[in-house]
């Protein structure tokens, strides 16, 4: 099921970024380039050919493993992809993690706690994260945590000055390998901001997702029951409340962190974060076709990876879903 | 009940105090922070792209070739302030009677960073590598020097070495602009061996005579030199350490800079001039003016094929409120289509005032009475000589709306904007041009020459008596004709109104009020020798 869902999205990118206007080989060149040169890098890349002879070789590419090569650098995409994917993934985790700490437990209070202050006050705080633009987030954050109150850095992922060795590109892991406890902070401190902005949106919805599970789950018999029983409402709630509220909240936990992991470009953008997103999105500037092609079909293989841990996490937790 | 409560609000708060836990550090790990060595030696340069790569003469972008201007060096350079050139790895040199022979002698004892020789052989193995290329692997040489090895229009006919530190170039006829050109960043020397030995890779692992020794390159983020210890500019660099730094957005990069994690960013927008003005701890650079920021005029299309229309719009524009509005006063209305920093600029030349009543009197003598609907193309991305595209073209369009000219403005993603106004799809639209060498050549020719249709010739502009007298004044040396020459071609182009020039800007920079000795280049690349932080 899998390989022809990919298939079929690699057909459909191959076909919309060659129906955008734009020769790679002129955007590569430059505004002050001759209509020769343009002809003569055209012809080296390939982009003459015809269209089914490009996607053949494309694919025939892949089987072998080949991710294909970057227009722009010359290099092999499936090396120079993962510090960017590894950027983003320190990047997404960290922003899921706020977003699912601060979140369900929100979503839950607010459940426990319905009409009350904390209760509105919690749902009008979603909404704001929900509407925000985050690219004005994340300036507004830069301007006070920054500038204002000298707490944390503006942007990039470590500092300038004291640059990381990358062992796995996953800075937080590798600060730890090198026994450099400075670093690591510096990393964290790095990671900070930018996180917290990526994180309001998901935390508002999982909260909002999670308020209304609940708020569902805890009218059941089963839950009077257990109250009528004594037992303390901490437990009525976090342990048999939360288990069952917690699978559509699961599954929006998943899409989510899809979304996240499709590349946080806007945040990227704003903390210069060298992640997946801007890679992408500056390889559509750039008409980097192959770039384009493979950096999303590795989205999408995160994406179906992701769902499948989801599933998973269900029958885990339900044990009334079973899968053959 | 309430211990419970307590239980749920700890465990939220949890998460925000480890968040926090770290900012105690920022304070006490002196990272990059409170804590200053004695003299900063390290200069960290924030700019908004990445470089393509590092092999000066493939490349054609301002970002690669800003990097490659410090790890290499060219037979000539500019001086600081404007394209006269002086002396680099070239001492001196003779220019033969007709024009057609350069002999240059070399600077001796100047090694590369990998340690083989700077001398005759080596500059003859790089235009000869240069020459036998194409346009697609050096694209700047074909178009500076008339094309290829085995081109009719190519102007070397050939390099050698006299000696092992005398070099000489024979002409097929002569250029006047040759000295500019071999200035040019692209052409600088790189070592043979090091070409050799990493062939395609060269770009990611480039070896020149530069003051400062390429270290590392991490793409999208940053690229670090080293000082070179040997450079034969004896007591330079003063830097340690120079890192470039991709920081893409302009508000995020003032940001960085404000708090202290770079040095200087470039493309300040000019709403933000005041505030870093205000800030002591901070000092505002100026790029003198080499740019020019202009509306296309398509000749092939509708109303604009008529002169009298290109005039009349050309009456319509109220270009210092423009000035005043977008570009924070940072630059000076346009007459002409280069900047007054280019010998042959001719002053002599009265602007098209802005005057509404003669525009809708030159509209109706074309046949327009009462205007006519037109799209105005307005680029998304700020340059440096546009710093913000849809906000001039709406000014604009007001300025069009009172002469019965309806404009509507259209807008594309950057490469899709270059591609279709190339192809001539659009009838009034924003562009620019940063010149190269500082040569009229470079602006007149490349833009407005009937050659340039299809490369650099947006508009389809073409006139025949312009022509002949630009091809005349790429082949004399006498300076002061080819000025005449380019005076009269731009009285031709102010009557034929092809664009409406709009401004020369003056790009901003911004950078810590310690930092000395950093000129900011007319051609957008900066040569780091001598800044250092008092």
């Amino acid at each position: 099921m899998i390989i022809p869902v990919l298939l079929g999205m690699s057909l459909v990118v191959f076909f919309m970024i060659r129906a955008i206007p734009g020769n790679p080989a002129q955007v590569i060149l430059g505004q002050k380039a001759t209509k020769e040169a343009v002809a003569a890098l055209t012809h080296k890349l390939g982009l003459d050919e015809p269209w089914y002879v490009q996607y053949v070789k494309y694919i025939g590419g892949l089987l072998r493993g080949d991710l294909g090569e970057s227009i722009r650098t010359g290099a092999p995409i499936a090396k120079e992809i993962w510090p960017y994917l590894a950027a983003t993934l320190e990047l997404s985790l960290a922003a899921m993690l706020i977003a699912i700490v601060v979140g369900v437990n929100a979503g839950i209070i607010s459940a426990w706690f319905q009409n009350s202050w904390f209760d509105y006050i919690a749902m009008v705080l979603a909404l704001l994260g929900v509407s925000m633009p985050i690219f004005w987030l994340g300036l507004m954050e830069q301007w006070l945590f920054s500038i204002q109150l000298d707490w944390l850095p503006t942007s990039g992922r470590e500092d300038v000055r004291n640059p990381i060795e990358a062992i796995t590109h996953l800075y937080l892991i590798d600060t730890l390998l090198s026994g450099n406890t400075e670093q690591f902070w510096q990393v964290v401190q790095h990671l900070v901001l930018p996180s917290v902005a990526l994180a309001t949106i998901p935390m508002a919805i999982i909260a909002r997702m999670t308020r209304s599970s609940m708020l569902e789950v805890m009218k059941s018999d089963y839950i009077r029951t257990a109250r009528a029983k004594g037992l303390s409402m901490f437990w009525v709630v976090y342990k048999h409340s939360l288990k069952n509220a917690i699978i559509p909240v699961l599954t929006v936990i998943g899409l989510q962190t899809g979304l996240l992991l499709g590349g946080a470009i806007l945040t990227e953008t704003i903390f210069s974060w060298p992640g997946i997103g801007r890679y992408i999105y500056d390889a559509i500037g750039y008409r980097d076709y192959p770039v384009i092609q493979s950096g999303i079909l590795i989205i999408a293989v995160i994406f179906i990876f992701i769902n499948l841990i989801v599933d998973l996490l269900y029958a885990a937790i339900d044990p009334r879903i079973k899968y053959n | 009940m309430r211990r419970n409560k307590w239980f749920a609000w700890l465990a939220m708060l949890l998460a925000v105090v480890l968040v926090f836990a770290g900012c105690g550090k920022s304070k006490e790990s002196a990272g990059g922070g409170s804590d200053k060595p004695p003299t900063q030696d390290t200069l960290v340069y924030g700019r908004g792209g990445d470089s393509v790569s590092l092999d000066p003469a493939t490349v054609t972008d301002g970002e690669s070739l800003k990097v490659t201007k410090n790890i290499f060096d060219t037979l000539l350079d500019y001086n600081d302030n404007d394209t006269s050139v002086k002396p680099a790895l070239a001492t001196e040199w003779t220019i033969s009677e007709d024009g057609l022979t350069y002999t240059f002698k070399l600077r001796q004892d100047v090694k590369f960073h990998d340690g083989t020789d700077f001398n005759a052989e080596a500059v003859v193995f790089n235009f000869e590598r240069w020459a036998n290329g194409n346009a697609d692997t050096f694209p700047y040489y074909g178009s500076m020097f008339g094309g290829y090895k085995n081109d009719e229009g190519h102007v070397i006919k050939e390099v050698k070495a006299l000696d092992d530190y005398t070099v000489q170039f024979v002409l097929k006829r002569p250029q006047a602009p040759f000295l500019k050109n071999i200035a040019m960043t692209p052409f600088a020397i790189a070592s043979p061996e090091a070409v050799k030995k990493y062939g395609d890779k060269f770009g990611e692992h480039p070896v020149g005579t530069g003051p400062f020794v390429f270290k590392e390159w991490k793409r999208n983020e940053r690229i670090v030199l080293e000082k070179n210890e040997n450079y034969w500019e004896n007591g330079y660099p003063k830097l340690n350490q120079l890192i470039f730094v991709s920081i893409p957005d302009n508000s995020a990069r003032l940001n960085a800079l404000l708090k202290g994690e770079i040095d200087i960013m470039e493309d300040l927008n000019p709403t933000d001039l005041k505030q870093v003005e205000g800030n002591k701890e901070f000092q505002i650079f100026k790029r003198p003016s080499m740019n020019v920021a202009y509306v296309g005029l398509t000749a092939t299309r509708g109303p604009l094929k008529n002169k009298l229309v290109r005039q009349a719009l050309n009456y319509a524009v109220d270009k210092q409120a423009i000035i005043d509005a977008f570009y924070a006063g940072q630059a000076e209305p346009a007459k002409n289509p280069m900047p007054p920093s280019i010998p042959g600029y001719n002053d002599a030349i009265q602007d098209y005032p802005f005057d509404l009543e003669k525009a809708k009197q030159l509209l109706a003598e074309a046949g327009y009475p009462n205007g006519f609907e037109i799209e105005l193309w307005a680029m998304p991305v700020p340059r440096p000589y546009m710093p913000d595209g849809q906000k001039i073209a709406e000014a604009i369009q007001a300025n069009f709306a009172k002469i019965g000219v309806k404009a509507k403005i259209v807008t594309y993603e950057w490469a899709t904007y270059l591609d279709k106004v190339a192809k001539g799809e659009a009838d009034v639209f924003l562009l620019g041009w940063t010149g190269d060498n500082g040569d009229a050549d470079n602006f007149l020719y490349a833009l407005l020459d009937k050659d340039s249709i299809g490369s650099n010739n947006y508009t389809y502009f073409s006139n025949d008596e312009l022509h002949n007298i630009l091809v005349e004044a790429q082949t004399v040396s006498d300076e002061n004709q080819r000025n005449e020459l380019y005076k009269r071609a731009q009285e031709i182009i102010k009557e034929e109104a092809p664009w409406i020039p709009l401004v020369h800007s003056t790009p901003l920079l911004a950078g810590k009020a310690n930092i000395q000795g950093f000129h900011p280049h007319p051609t957008g690349s900066d040569k780091f020798t001598k800044v250092e932080f008092q």
